[in-house]
C-alpha cells in the first residue's frame, strides 16, 4: 500500500478469496510467461514523502532562472505575458482539471461547451470561420496543416518562407518525410520574405505555402501579397500566426490565407519551458472536414435543451482509423481553455489595447538599441512585438551572458538558428516590459556590447 | 437501493417527470454532487459593450503615429466577450459544474487509466522556476530542468527497460509517429524501402492513423480465440516488405499476450521493428518490461501510468524509449551529461536524427508532474501500483460474476485480466433489451462516470473496464452493485435504461443532428 492506493490487509484477503488466487503474484504468474517477467526490483530510488518530493523539486526549480529572476526580453515563439490570478484558479478546480477527453457527453457539458466558445474566440481572432478544439501547440500544428494539404490536394511540393519558425520548418521536414512531400526553401531579403523567389518557388505542383506573421525576425510580412502570389496554384495558404498582435494586425480571414496556425502559450498560458500550451488551427469553411482533431458543435438534448458534443467525427481516428484526417487523439483541451479565458479576460478592447502598447513599446526599445554603439537595426520593417539587431563584430552570446550577469536577458542569439545573422540578437517585448525595464536594457546591453568589443578590440 | 426523488437534485427535469415510473427511478448511491443544470448560455451571450476585466498598462514611452502602415492593420475588431472579472469567473465556474470529474466520483474509463492526480503535483509544477522558464534559456541558466528531464529519461529507461528517450513528442499518439518514423529511418538507413505496418485489429485506432500519416499503409492482424495475435495470421503476413508491428500488451482486451517472445522472434526474422503502445503500461510497471521482451520502440502516455491530470482532453505527454538499434535516429535536441556533472542540450546529439516532432523540448509541465509522481513512489510504489490496478480489475470482475452480472455481460477473453477487463453487452442486448450505451447513461444516474464503451470494435457491445489502483474496495462494490442493479431494471422495464440519463445537465443529445448541420461557434451579431 501507498499513500494512493487503499488495500488492506483485510481487503487483500477478501480480494483476493473473491477471485479465487492465493496471491497477487499468483495473478502476474497466470498471465505473463516467466521468461518475461522482470524478477528484480527497478532500479530506481525509494519513494519519498511528499515533503521531501516538494523539497527536491523546489531545489531543481531554484537552479533554473525564470522570468521571475531577470528582466526578459527572451521570445522567439513563446513570450512571458502575464497570466492571469483567474486562469489559475479556473485551471485548478478538479472539474476542468480532472475528466478526461469527452466521451460521455451529457457530463461532459461543461469542457464541451468551453471547447465551442474557445472555437468562436480563435474565429473571431483570425477571421476564420472554422476552427478545431486545439492541438499539441504551434510547429507540430503547421505540420499538420502540411498533412491537410497533402491529403486535399495530394502535390508533392510545399514551399515554405526562411522567416517561419525554425522548429516549425524542422518539424514540417520531419512529418513531410514521412506522408511524403518535398521542401522548397524562399529565403528572406531585407528582413521579409523575397516576395519575387516566392513567386517563383510556387507552381501547378505546389501543394502548400507556409509563412510566418510576425516572421521568426519580428517583422510583419506583406501576408496579403504572399497569400495572392498563390492564388493562381493549388497550394492551400498556410499562416502560422503570434495571437496576441491580432488585435491590430489584418487577420488572416482578410488575407486570403487559407490555414491559420500558431502557438497559444501567449495567450494564457505559462512558459513551462516549452510546454504543455495548444495550438490552435482554424480554416476557411473548404477545409471543415478535413480538419485535425476535436471539433465541439451545438445540438439539443431528448428533451430540446440546448446542449453540445464532439462532432464531425468521421474525420477522427476512433472512427476512420487508416483513412483519419489526423492521428491526434489527447490534445490540449486545459490549455485551450486558458486561452479562452485568456481572450475574455482582455475582452474586445482590451486585446487592442494590448497590442498598441506592444507596437509602441518594442518600436521604443528599437530606436533606443539601435542608437547605441555596436548595435544596428537588422531590418527596418515594421515590428509589433519582437525586432532584430545585429551587434556586428562580437560574439552575441558572450553579450548575452554578460547582460544576464547583470541581471537582463536582452533576447535569443539568432546565430542559433540562422548562419546569415550570426551576430543578430532578437528581442521581444511583452505587457510586463516596462519603460524603466527598457532602460534597463539599454545600460546592460550597451556597456556589455562595448565591454565585449573592447575584449575583441584587445584580442586583436 | 432506490431512494425518493430529491427535489434540489432533479430540479425541473421534464425528462424524469415524463417517465411513468418517475418516482422509483433510483439517483445516485455515492450522492455524486449535483450538477449545474441552468440553460446553457456561453460566455459571447453574456456581459454588456464596455465592460472588462483587463486594466491596461499605461503607455509609458512617447506615442508614435503611423508605425503601421495602414494595409496591414485590422479593421473591425474581434468580437471578444465584454465582461468583468466577476461575470469571467461565475460563468466558468458554473461552466465547471456541468463536468462530471475523478475528484467527484468513480471514472473506470477502459484504456485512459483514470488513477488519481496528486495535488502535490500541481504545486511543484507551478513553482516560478519550473512555470516561468523560458524553453530557450540557455543549459547554463536551466541545469535544475535539464536534470529533471535526464532523471525521468533515465527512469522511463529503466521501467521501459528500452534505455534510450526521448521526451518530445505531446501525446501518446504523437509518440506513435515518432517511433513509426523512426522505423522509416532504421530502414532506409539500411537501403531498404517497406511499405507495410501491421497492426491487430484490436489496436487503438491513433496506430493505423499514424501509419498512414508516416506514409505506410497498415495490414491488420488477426486475433486468436485466446485474445491473442493469430500466430499463424502473422507469419503469413511478415515478409520483408513490413517495416513494423505495432502492439499493446496486455492488448485492449486486457488480455497479456503469452506468445510475445514468438512475435518479437517472428517479427525481426524478417528484419522489422516492434513497437510497443504504452497506453497499458499500467498493468506492468516492475513485473516485466517492453525491451525484455523484444520491443524495439514504446511510447509512455504519461497522463495514463504517471498520473498526469487529462484536463478534459489534453494536455498529455508521450516519451518514447528506444533499443540501442534505434537510438541514431531519436529526435534533437538530446540532454546530455557533461562529465563535470553539467547538462546540456545538443541540437545535433543524434547524428541520424529523423528531427524535430514540435517546437522546443516538449511538454516539461508534464515532466515535472511525472517525475514527482516517480520520485513519491520510487520502486516499489510504482511495482505496488501496477499490482494494485490488476488486483482490483480482477476484483472487480469477481464481484460482478458473483452478483451474477456475468449471464448477461461475460468477460470477453478468458478468466482472469491484467488492469482492464472487456464485456460483451451481447447477451443482455438480446435477453433484457438495453444495450452497452444504455447501460453506460444509467451508470450516469448512479453517479458513475461509464467504463469505454463500443471498444474494442472486435467484441460485439464491447463495455471496456477499467478501475486503476487508487480506488478503494468500497468503491468497487457500490459500482458492482450499480451494474447489477441496472440489469434487475432493466429486467423489470427496459425503457428506464433506454431513456437514460436523466439527472445530468443535459439528457441523451442528438449527435446525428449536430454532424449534418454543423454549428461549431457562437453567433455574433453584428
Amino acid at each position: 500500500m501507498t499513500q494512493y492506493t487503499a488495500v488492506t490487509d483485510a481487503d487483500l484477503a477478501e480480494m483476493l478469496s473473491a477471485i479465487g488466487v492465493g496471491s497477487v503474484q499468483e495473478l502476474f504468474d497466470r498471465q505473463i510467461p516467466a521468461d518475461v517477467r522482470l524478477g528484480r526490483p527497478l532500479d530506481l530510488p525509494a519513494g519519498l514523502p511528499e515533503q521531501e518530493v516538494y523539497a527536491h523539486l523546489r531545489d531543481l526549480a531554484a537552479r533554473n532562472t525564470s522570468a521571475e529572476d531577470e528582466i526578459t526580453f527572451l521570445g522567439a515563439g513563446m513570450y512571458d505575458h502575464y497570466v492571469p490570478a483567474v486562469i489559475d484558479m479556473l485551471l485548478g478546480r478538479s472539474e476542468f482539471l480532472t475528466p478526461y477527453t469527452p466521451y460521455q457527453p451529457e457530463v461532459s457539458q461543461g469542457n464541451l461547451q468551453a471547447m465551442f466558445e474557445y472555437q468562436t474566440a480563435i474565429s473571431e481572432l483570425t477571421a476564420l470561420p472554422v476552427s478545431n478544439a486545439s492541438v499539441y501547440e504551434g510547429p507540430s500544428a503547421v505540420a499538420s496543416a502540411g498533412y491537410l494539404a497533402r491529403l486535399a490536394n495530394g502535390k508533392p511540393k510545399f514551399v515554405v518562407s526562411r522567416g517561419l519558425h525554425p522548429h516549425s520548418r524542422e518539424t514540417l521536414q520531419t512529418y513531410a518525410h514521412g506522408f511524403g512531400a518535398e521542401i522548397v526553401e524562399v529565403p528572406l531579403k531585407d528582413g521579409v520574405t523575397d516576395a519575387a523567389a516566392w513567386a517563383e518557388a510556387i507552381d501547378e505542383n505546389t501543394g502548400a505555402v507556409f509563412f510566418q506573421q510576425p516572421n521568426f525576425l519580428g517583422a510583419v510580412e506583406d501576408a496579403e501579397a504572399l497569400a495572392t502570389a498563390a492564388k493562381n496554384s493549388p497550394a492551400v495558404v498556410i499562416g502560422q500566426y503570434d495571437p496576441i498582435p491580432l488585435g491590430i494586425l489584418k487577420p488572416p480571414g482578410e488575407c486570403g490565407v487559407d490555414v491559420a496556425v500558431g502557438e497559444g502559450q501567449p495567450l494564457g498560458n505559462r512558459l513551462d519551458f516549452g510546454g504543455p500550451s495548444f495550438g490552435f488551427f482554424a480554416a476557411t469553411e473548404a477545409y471543415l472536414r478535413r480538419m485535425p482533431g476535436r471539433i465541439a458543435g451545438e445540438t439539443v438534448d431528448a428533451d430540446g435543451r440546448r446542449g453540445f458534443v464532439l462532432t464531425l467525427q468521421t474525420r477522427e481516428q476512433h472512427i476512420r482509423r487508416e483513412k483519419a484526417t489526423s492521428n491526434i487523439c489527447t490534445a490540449q483541451a486545459l490549455n485551450a481553455l486558458a486561452g479562452v479565458v485568456y481572450l475574455s479576460w482582455l475582452g474586445k478592447d482590451g486585446l487592442v489595447e494590448l497590442g498598441e502598447l506592444l507596437l509602441q513599446r518594442t518600436h521604443h526599445a528599437r530606436e533606443r538599441l539601435v542608437a547605441l554603439d555596436g548595435v544596428e537595426a537588422l531590418h527596418t520593417q515594421p515590428v509589433v512585438r519582437e525586432f532584430a539587431v545585429s551587434l556586428p563584430g562580437v560574439d552575441v552570446t558572450a553579450v548575452i551572458r554578460r547582460c544576464q550577469a547583470e541581471g537582463v536577458n536582452p533576447g535569443f542569439a539568432l546565430g542559433r538558428e540562422y548562419d546569415e545573422f550570426s551576430d543578430g540578437l532578437l528581442v521581444a517585448l511583452t505587457e510586463q516590459r516596462s519603460k524603466a525595464d527598457i532602460d534597463k536594457l539599454v545600460d546592460v546591453l550597451g556597456a556589455a556590447v562595448a565591454a565585449e568589443r573592447g575584449a575583441v578590440g584587445a584580442t586583436a | 437501493m432506490s431512494r425518493p426523488l430529491d427535489d434540489n437534485h432533479l430540479h425541473a427535469d421534464p425528462g424524469i417527470e415524463a417517465h411513468p415510473l418517475h418516482h422509483e427511478i433510483p439517483v445516485s448511491s455515492e450522492g455524486a454532487t449535483p450538477m449545474q443544470r441552468d440553460r446553457a448560455t456561453t460566455i459571447f451571450e453574456k456581459g454588456a459593450a464596455g465592460r472588462r476585466a483587463f486594466v491596461a498598462p499605461k503607455l509609458d514611452v512617447p506615442r508614435v503615429d503611423g508605425l503601421l502602415p495602414d494595409g496591414f492593420r485590422r479593421a473591425s475588431e474581434a468580437r471578444l466577450p465584454e465582461v468583468s472579472e466577476p461575470e469571467l469567473v461565475r460563468h466558468y465556474v458554473k461552466l465547471s459544474r456541468r463536468n462530471f470529474d475523478l475528484d467527484t466520483g468513480f471514472y473506470p474509463l477502459g484504456s485512459c487509466t483514470m488513477k488519481h492526480n496528486p495535488r502535490l503535483h500541481e504545486r511543484v509544477a507551478g513553482l516560478s522556476g519550473h512555470s516561468r522558464l523560458h524553453p530557450l534559456q540557455s543549459p547554463e541558466h536551466s541545469q535544475g530542468a535539464l536534470e529533471l528531464m535526464y532523471n525521468l529519461e533515465r527512469a522511463l529507461g529503466e521501467v521501459s527497460g528500452l534505455p534510450h528517450v526521448s521526451l518530445q513528442p505531446s501525446a501518446g499518439s504523437h509518440g506513435e509517429l515518432a517511433g513509426v518514423l523512426l522505423t522509416r529511418a532504421f530502414h532506409e538507413d539500411r537501403g531498404q524501402t517497406r511499405t507495410k505496418v501491421l497492426t491487430p485489429d484490436t489496436a487503438h485506432g491513433t496506430n493505423p492513423a499514424t501509419v498512414t500519416m508516416a506514409g505506410f499503409t497498415v495490414v491488420k492482424v488477426g486475433t486468436n480465440p485466446d485474445g491473442g495475435v493469430d500466430l499463424d495470421d502473422l507469419r503469413a503476413k511478415a515478409d520483408e516488405t513490413v517495416a513494423c508491428l505495432m502492439l499493446t500488451n496486455p492488448n485492449t482486451l486486457g488480455v497479456f499476450d503469452p506468445n510475445i517472445t514468438e512475435i518479437a522472434q517472428i517479427v525481426h526474422d524478417v528484419g522489422a521493428t516492434l513497437y510497443y503502445d504504452g497506453a497499458n503500461l499500467n498493468a506492468i510497471m516492475g513485473k516485466a518490461r517492453p525491451g525484455d521482451m523484444g520491443f524495439d520502440i514504446v511510447h509512455f502516455n504519461l497522463h495514463k501510468s504517471f498520473t498526469q491530470p487529462h484536463g478534459g482532453g489534453g494536455p498529455g505527454s508521450g516519451p518514447i524509449a528506444v533499443s540501442e538499434r534505434m537510438k541514431p535516429y531519436l529526435m534533437n535536441p538530446r540532454i546530455v551529461r557533461g562529465e563535470d556533472g553539467v547538462f546540456d542540450l545538443d541540437d545535433h546529439g543524434y547524428e541520424k536524427s529523423i528531427g524535430r516532432l514540435r517546437g522546443f523540448q516538449g511538454n516539461y509541465g508534464c515532466f515535472v508532474r511525472s517525475y514527482a509522481y516517480i520520485r513519491s513512489l520510487g520502486a516499489e510504489g510504482l511495482t505496488d501500483a501496477s499490482e494494485t490496478a490488476v488486483l482490483n480489475a480482477n476484483y472487480l470482475l469477481a464481484r460482478l460474476t458473483a452478483l451474477g452480472v456475468a449471464d448477461k455481460l461475460p468477460l470477453a477473453f478468458g478468466d482472469l485480466c491484467m488492469h482492464e477487463f472487456v464485456l460483451s453487452g451481447s447477451p443482455m442486448k438480446k435477453d433484457l433489451g438495453i444495450k452497452t450505451l444504455d447501460l453506460a447513461k444509467r451508470l450516469l444516474d448512479h453517479g458513475y462516470h461509464p467504463p469505454t464503451v463500443y471498444f474494442p470494435l472486435l467484441v460485439d457491445e464491447a463495455l471496456l473496464v477499467e478501475p486503476t489502483e487508487t480506488e478503494t474496495k468500497e468503491t468497487l462494490d457500490g459500482f458492482a452493485e450499480a451494474i447489477a442493479a441496472i440489469l434487475t431494471e432493466a429486467g423489470s422495464d427496459p425503457l428506464i435504461a433506454q431513456s437514460a440519463p436523466y439527472t445530468t445537465p443535459v439528457r441523451r443529445l442528438d449527435e446525428a443532428g449536430a454532424a449534418k448541420r454543423p454549428i461549431i461557434r457562437q453567433p455574433i451579431p453584428a
